[in-house]
């Protein structure tokens, strides 16, 4: 085991580059990372934090010598252990990938081989470096299991991928990366697919694995309240180069650049409630639903929920809670097996085929993958444009005009009118996904994780944007989410949601306010925030309850 | 936008459209008639008859030229039929689904289970041989591949987020079909396209040369090759001189496919037309 004290990782002066080919152009080279350097010592943990395509990853894998995927390391030194790995050549990569050096991806789920079980999977490096022999690293690892806090370690790694949850797997891969006693992790984004509350369980058993075994370690992620539980130092990276380094402290609690300050303040929104002064534009009383017909597996059960004109209803609930069947069987995609949807004071039939134009148009959806909710073939001028032509019968000079004006207000302007949606950036495509919504003038608009595709400061532009179009239009929001940071940026009320049921519902200061059930005790103690010992805090506070239980 | 192109692209280009321009022009190129003879049986190539004589004496670059006209045109006509039948009713069963994709894909199925040669043959021997019973059968026994594909291909679409917004705003199932899923399932389709059309060139030649296709003394590349096959045990080349311009045809053709399908297999790229 690496002794305390000493470099383990310097990066000198880092250059990675790849070729791009976009098609219809000539290939041209692009620079990835520019002139990135950093020290990391034995036992200390590095976070690397940025949006998407800050580098990040790239940065994380060229430190095991690796670039994913045509991506070449162009210049600069990667020493490990005083050695540079770079000009070694492959057999000495291979030496160091898995003993010297393991990582952790980002999606355990996709990261294991599911025709092998979990047990052969952990202790393959190990064994294959000679680290130790197969019995030992076995009982290794099943110490590992036992460290991890993962049920039945003994026996746990019998099973195969498909037969442990995510967030189980996640803290397996975590094994398999410590059992050959490696000097160095690189956790890649480890809990960015994990519900709040199953990251919670990750975070801590790596924090507990890393002081456990003086591990060192590069944590990368995109979200700055989680970093902070795990590093002492964070690097903050934006286009491939470096913003801000500093101790975890000094980065959370006095940043010194622009950008580092726009990520801790971010969410920073304040939103006022309002009072439910008129009658409720959407009702939606006793709904259960099922998909594959009435023996199907219920997936809603007995929900019932208002929206009132002009205000937002969040709906949280973890991945699996039924919240995005809510939103289906209001548009009428689902039809529920029971219950009824009031819209504006009118039923609403529940199949889609027997809505009227009108009942379609006042009902808007923004889905989360602006990507593939636009036709790839048509431009913004037709993706805006058809629905004022379908509802309203526009044509040429006011649909064009009528355009503009849409553009306008969701601050993009005119000249991207011609684009097709592969020209655009993430928040771009979701804003004009929001103005198709908004073409048809709808009274409520259902958001579905508009904003958990999109980088953080893209997300909150969103959010202001939603917030500002409301005052305007006067139009209200379904607002379906699992991040209670944007629930408390945006909501007039809360629906919490857990495995179809309603767990709670009611005004935001209502649900807010304790005395909580046990499960929004739960959601609500689970979300990072970001400040340095919350996680200890947050545990700690679980044990007392379950030992006052 | 030519510099853009590939070599074998534009190879296949320019060998591709000689064929249509020669398919097209033939009364006012071809030297002599495609039915009189005009010399002795097999004579060899010579000024006055660059590519020779068939097996009755007519002049073989005539037949060519004007084979080469019947040849495109019916397999023009085939795989555009094959097309329309094969992609529209594909990309229907892929929206509608439900009883009407079953009925489809299982009545498809079962015309595909017959080998296709088999079933055109006994199908031509029983209903009168001419050009548009000849071009309805080849068309309709291969718009089953063609279904196949566009249906698959369809059905990938149809639940991509874009078609629910379109579905959610109520819009008809023409406008889902011919503006949301069609554009998107154009390139694959169009490369499918240039295969087909090969396919209907050989499918064409195959029954010519079984005698099923074109009658003489109407010309057409796979007959001339039954007519002139004799020869080439005497060492005359006549029958191989079609039997080359099918596989060229076939080749080129395959190029410019070939390129096509390169340009734009991606589904999420920008311009169609760039």
């Amino acid at each position: 085991m690496a002794s305390k004290g000493g470099t383990l990782l310097e990066i000198r002066n880092l250059a990675i580059g790849a070729t791009a080919y976009t098609p219809g152009e000539r290939p041209r080279d692009i620079t990835i990372v520019e002139d990135v350097s950093f020290k990391l010592e034995k036992g200390k943990v590095l976070g690397l934090i940025g949006e998407s395509g800050a580098g990040k990853s790239t940065i994380g894998l060229s430190s095991m010598g690796y670039g994913r995927g045509g991506v070449r390391i162009t210049g600069g030194e990667v020493l490990l252990n005083g050695r540079d790995i770079l000009k070694g050549g492959l057999e000495t990569l291979r030496k160091v990938r898995g003993k010297e050096v393991c990582y952790v991806a980002q999606s355990a789920a996709a990261a294991f081989n599911p025709a092998h079980r979990l047990i052969d999977q952990v202790v393959e490096a190990a064994v294959s470096h000679n680290v130790c022999d197969r019995k030992e690293a076995e009982r290794r690892a099943v110490e590992l299991f036992r460290a991890l806090s993962l049920p039945d370690p003994e026996n746990i790694g019998r099973r195969y991928p498909h037969q442990v949850s995510g967030g189980q797997l996640q803290r397996v891969m975590t094994a398999m990366a410590l059992c050959s006693e490696p000097d160095l992790i690189v956790f890649d984004e480890p809990t960015t697919a994990l519900d709040v509350t199953t990251q919670i369980d990750v975070l801590a058993a790596i924090k507990e694995a890393i002081r456990r075994t003086g591990v060192a370690a590069l944590y990368i992620t995109h979200d700055l309240a989680v970093v902070a539980q795990v590093s002492d130092e964070i690097m903050v990276l934006r286009h491939g180069k470096m913003v801000e380094h500093g101790t975890a402290q000094q980065i959370i609690g006095a940043p010194r650049e622009e950008y580092t300050k726009a990520l801790v303040s971010v969410r920073a929104i304040s939103h006022e409630e309002k009072e439910q002064k008129q009658d409720a534009v959407l009702k939606v009383e006793n709904i259960t639903a099922a998909y594959g017909g009435a023996k199907g597996v219920k997936v809603l059960k007995n929900v019932s929920v208002e929206v009132h004109p002009g205000q937002t209803l969040a709906v949280v609930g973890e991945s699996g809670s039924g919240k995005s069947t809510l939103a289906r069987v209001i548009t009428g995609l689902l039809p529920p097996m029971e219950g009824s949807i009031t819209f504006n004071g009118r039923t609403l039939s529940p199949a889609l085929k027997e809505r009227s134009k009108d009942d379609l148009r006042e009902v808007q959806m923004i889905y989360q993958m602006a990507d593939v909710a636009m036709n790839p073939r048509q431009t913004v001028r037709t993706i805006i444009g058809r629905p004022l032509e379908f509802y309203f019968g526009m044509k040429g000079k006011e649909r064009d005009e009528r355009i503009a004006e849409l553009l306008e207000e969701i601050e993009m302007g005119t000249g991207f009118i011609d684009r097709y949606p592969a020209e655009l950036s993430g928040g771009q495509k979701q804003r004009v996904c929001i103005a198709r919504a908004l073409a048809a003038k709808p009274k409520l608009i259902i958001c579905d994780e508009v904003t958990s595709a999109l980088d953080p400061l893209v997300a909150d532009g969103i959010l202001k944007l939603l917030l500002n179009l409301q005052k305007i239009e006067g139009v209200s929001y379904l607002f379906i989410t699992h991040d209670l940071a944007t629930v408390k940026a945006i909501a007039d009320s809360i629906a919490i949601m857990y495995r179809g049921e309603l767990a709670r519902y009611g005004s935001k200061s209502k649900v807010l306010k304790p005395p909580f059930d046990d499960y929004t005790d739960l959601l609500l103690s689970s979300v990072p925030e970001m400040q340095i010992g919350w996680l200890e805090k947050a545990i700690a506070g679980r044990r007392m309850e379950s030992a006052g239980n | 936008m030519f510099s853009r192109i590939p070599l074998s692209a534009l190879i296949g280009l320019t060998i591709t459209g000689l064929f249509f321009l020669v398919a097209i022009l033939a009364p006012w190129i071809a030297p002599y008639s495609m039915t009189d003879a005009s010399g002795s049986v097999w004579e060899p190539m010579s000024w006055t008859h660059p590519l020779g004589t068939d097996s009755i004496g007519r002049d073989l670059l005539s037949r060519m030229i004007y084979g080469a006209r019947t040849t495109i045109f019916i397999a023009s006509m085939a795989t555009l039929l094959s097309f329309s039948l094969g992609s529209i009713l594909g990309l229907t069963a892929a929206v509608i689904g439900g009883w009407f994709d079953q009925l489809l894909s299982r009545f498809v199925d079962l015309l595909m289970s017959i080998p296709t040669l088999i079933f055109a043959l006994v199908v031509l021997s029983v209903m009168p041989s001419n050009l548009f019973t000849l071009i309805m059968i080849m068309g309709i026994l291969d718009s089953t591949r063609v279904y196949r594909l566009s249906r698959a291909v369809a059905v990938d679409i149809n639940v991509m987020d874009f078609v629910e917004a379109a579905k959610l705003r109520g819009e008809g199932r023409l406008w889902v079909i011919f503006c949301e899923i069609l554009p998107n399932a154009l390139s694959p389709l169009v490369a499918e396209l240039g295969l087909r059309f090969i396919f209907q060139v050989l499918f064409l030649s195959a029954l010519s040369f079984l005698g099923l296709g074109i009658q003489p003394p109407e010309a057409d590349w796979g007959g001339m090759v039954k007519e002139n096959k004799d020869g080439i045990v005497f060492g005359i080349p006549a029958a191989l001189i079609p039997a080359a311009a099918i596989a060229m045809l076939a080749i080129s053709v395959n190029l410019v496919a070939d390129w096509i399908l390169n340009r734009t297999t991606d589904l999420k790229g920008g311009r169609s037309g760039q």
